[in-house]
């Protein structure tokens, strides 16, 4: 017999794996659920995006591509991120594409960490930062943020946590699960604190699209000295609803993405070819038609958001204002339930299905993730059950 | 006429869902329910909300409903050019809609009936016969795939994972 807790490697064994994985299994067999706890785009890719794959392979054209991807999506990339944001990345150089956001965060981190490294990230954040840091044998080092902050990262809490083995921040904004954003003022007071420093910011801005409010996204790497020490990861999956493609890029200064290229070649070779069509026809008529696609996805999410915000205060659910992604946070301590408690009676008395906030940190114990990438009827149906479940339980 | 932003993103909603409440409206705008109602008031006096109506999956219910769309070829009449033809054709409630089109007729019109029958007895008796008319072409409507924007027939089933991060 194959002792396999001796062929394992313990590193991966002690990752948790997610509580959420209850959620998942319920909700396969509750067929009448309404599901705001989905993190992708409800919204299908435009039928012109897939379009360009399809022809893609009807002209054969199907082979491997650079390790870097292709040179049309590389050059596409780079003046979407000019003229989008400012910043300026050299497609031959300096662009990789990658097979989502997530492959970058692994290549990102893979390149510069050594055991022992500390890489500070926000708490709450996405599920994948802290278990990929440990992967890699580092100390993943959480930055609480809070609600009377609108959950944004404070300078003077990065700069407490700031030691000499810190390596890099982990700064995905806007924010998944907070809806949380930066706004250049706050990304002035955190370039304020890294520059001078050897810390590299690896920079998630899969929702750069996806802002509220007159706020446009601005980009950590056009702030004044963070250019040399931000690694930009994006993708196409929240802007132009093409999560299933797998389809994204990172960013960043020569040396680091010539390593990161390294262990891209040698792991995944490129990313899948039909998507990388699929996202270079994104790019080129997203700039013909002055991102009409987005925009239209936009102002439906905006709608739902408002309606969210505005119907959950009004039930009495401190809720702050989202300005980015499409999700918010309310604060539901008021119930005295936690929040897995009250996501788990939420689910199997009304039947729709939220997440806890602590899936992503344990500062997200106290608030629920509510995604808006649900249709509005299922938005309106699922606040009406969140009316009568906080009348039944006093909140 | 010029509209504000409230107007559009109202019309915009409503033209989606017309049973949506000022009080979800408000919400979903920024704006006070009582503003918003004011200003559907506004835009149904004004005429520029006409009406509120069901969108009808009708291959569900079982009646005998026929649909035909009809193309008119017409002689325009001095000083009146189409309109008053139009508003003849207008005036039978078999008729749904009339439209004056560019191309090669002139004016489309809709008709329901409950079978082929009185559809092509009411092309002949009475559409072909008002004096202008030069000639017809009737087109029976066999299957709906989307009106108004919406796809007709099977609900679109969300295919997505149940949870997501």
């Amino acid at each position: 017999m194959v002792n396999y807790d001796r062929i394992l490697n313990q590193r991966i064994v002690d990752i948790k794996p997610s509580g959420i994985r209850k959620y998942f299994d319920i909700l396969s067999e509750m067929k009448d659920a309404i599901s705001l706890s989905i993190g992708e785009p409800d919204f299908d890719t435009p039928w012109h995006i897939s379009d360009a794959a399809i022809t893609r392979i009807e002209n054969g054209a199907t082979h491997y591509t650079g390790n870097r991807g292709t040179p049309a999506l590389r050059r596409q990339i780079s003046m979407y991120l000019s003229e989008r944001y400012g910043v300026e990345y050299d497609p031959a150089t300096q662009i990789t594409v990658t097979i989502g956001a997530s492959e970058g965060i692994d290549l990102a981190l893979r390149a510069i960490l050594s055991p022992g490294d500390e890489v500070i990230i926000p708490d709450p954040a996405y599920v994948s930062y802290l278990p990929v840091v440990t992967m890699c044998g580092g100390k993943a080092v959480p930055l609480r943020t809070f609600e009377k902050d609108e959950f944004r990262m404070r300078p003077d809490a990065l700069r407490a946590l700031i030691t000499d083995k810190t390596k890099a921040v982990i700064f995905p904004y806007p924010n998944n699960p907070t809806g949380a954003i930066m706004e250049k003022e706050d990304l002035e007071g955190i370039a304020e604190v890294l520059r001078g420093t050897q810390i590299m910011v690896i920079s998630d801005e899969i929702y750069s699209e996806l802002t509220y409010g007159g706020k446009d996204h601005v980009s950590i790497a056009s702030i004044d000295g963070m250019y040399e020490r931000t690694i930009l990861l994006n993708g196409f999956s929240k802007s132009f609803a093409m999560t299933g493609w797998r389809v994204g890029y990172l960013c960043g200064p020569k040396p680091l993405v010539d390593q990161m290229v390294k262990i891209h070649q040698f792991t995944i070779l490129c990313a899948p070819v039909m998507g990388q069509a699929a996202a270079t026809a994104a790019l080129i008529s997203a700039r013909d038609d002055d991102y009409e696609d987005v925009h239209r996805m936009k102002r439906t999410y905006d709608i739902r958001r408002r309606l969210l915000v505005s119907e959950l205060r009004r039930m009495g659910l401190p809720c702050f204002e989202p300005r980015g992604a499409f999700y918010v946070f309310p604060n539901i301590s008021g119930t005295g339930m936690t929040s897995e408690k009250f996501c788990d009676a939420f689910l199997m008395e009304e039947h729709v299905a939220c997440i806890p906030g602590t899936a992503f940190g344990e500062s997200g114990e106290g608030f629920i993730r509510i995604s808006y990438a649900a249709a509005t009827k299922n938005i309106e149906k699922a606040l009406e059950k969140m009316q009568a479940f906080l009348k039944r339980h006093g909140g | 006429m010029e509209h504000s932003t409230m107007e559009l993103q109202i019309l915009d909603i409503l033209c989606e869902d017309a049973r949506m409440t000022p009080e979800k409206i408000a919400a979903m705008i920024g704006e006070t329910p009582e503003k918003v109602a004011e200003c559907i008031e506004k835009l149904e006096n004004d005429d520029i909300i006409i009406k509120y109506r069901t969108l009808v999956d009708w291959e569900k219910v079982d009646d005998n409903k026929v649909e035909a769309w009809i193309e008119v070829r017409v002689s325009p009449q001095k000083n009146e050019g189409f309109d008053m033809i139009a508003k003849r054709i207008t005036a039978y409630p078999e008729v749904r809609s009339v439209y004056l089109m560019s191309g090669g007729y002139d004016l489309m019109v809709r008709i329901e009936g409950t079978n082929l029958k009185n559809v092509a007895m009411f092309v002949a008796k009475h559409l072909s016969t008002i004096d202008g008319v030069i000639s017809t072409a009737t087109h029976f409507l066999l299957k709906s795939y989307k009106r108004d924007g919406v796809i007709i027939g099977e609900h679109k089933k969300d295919t997505r994972e149940v949870v997501a991060w």
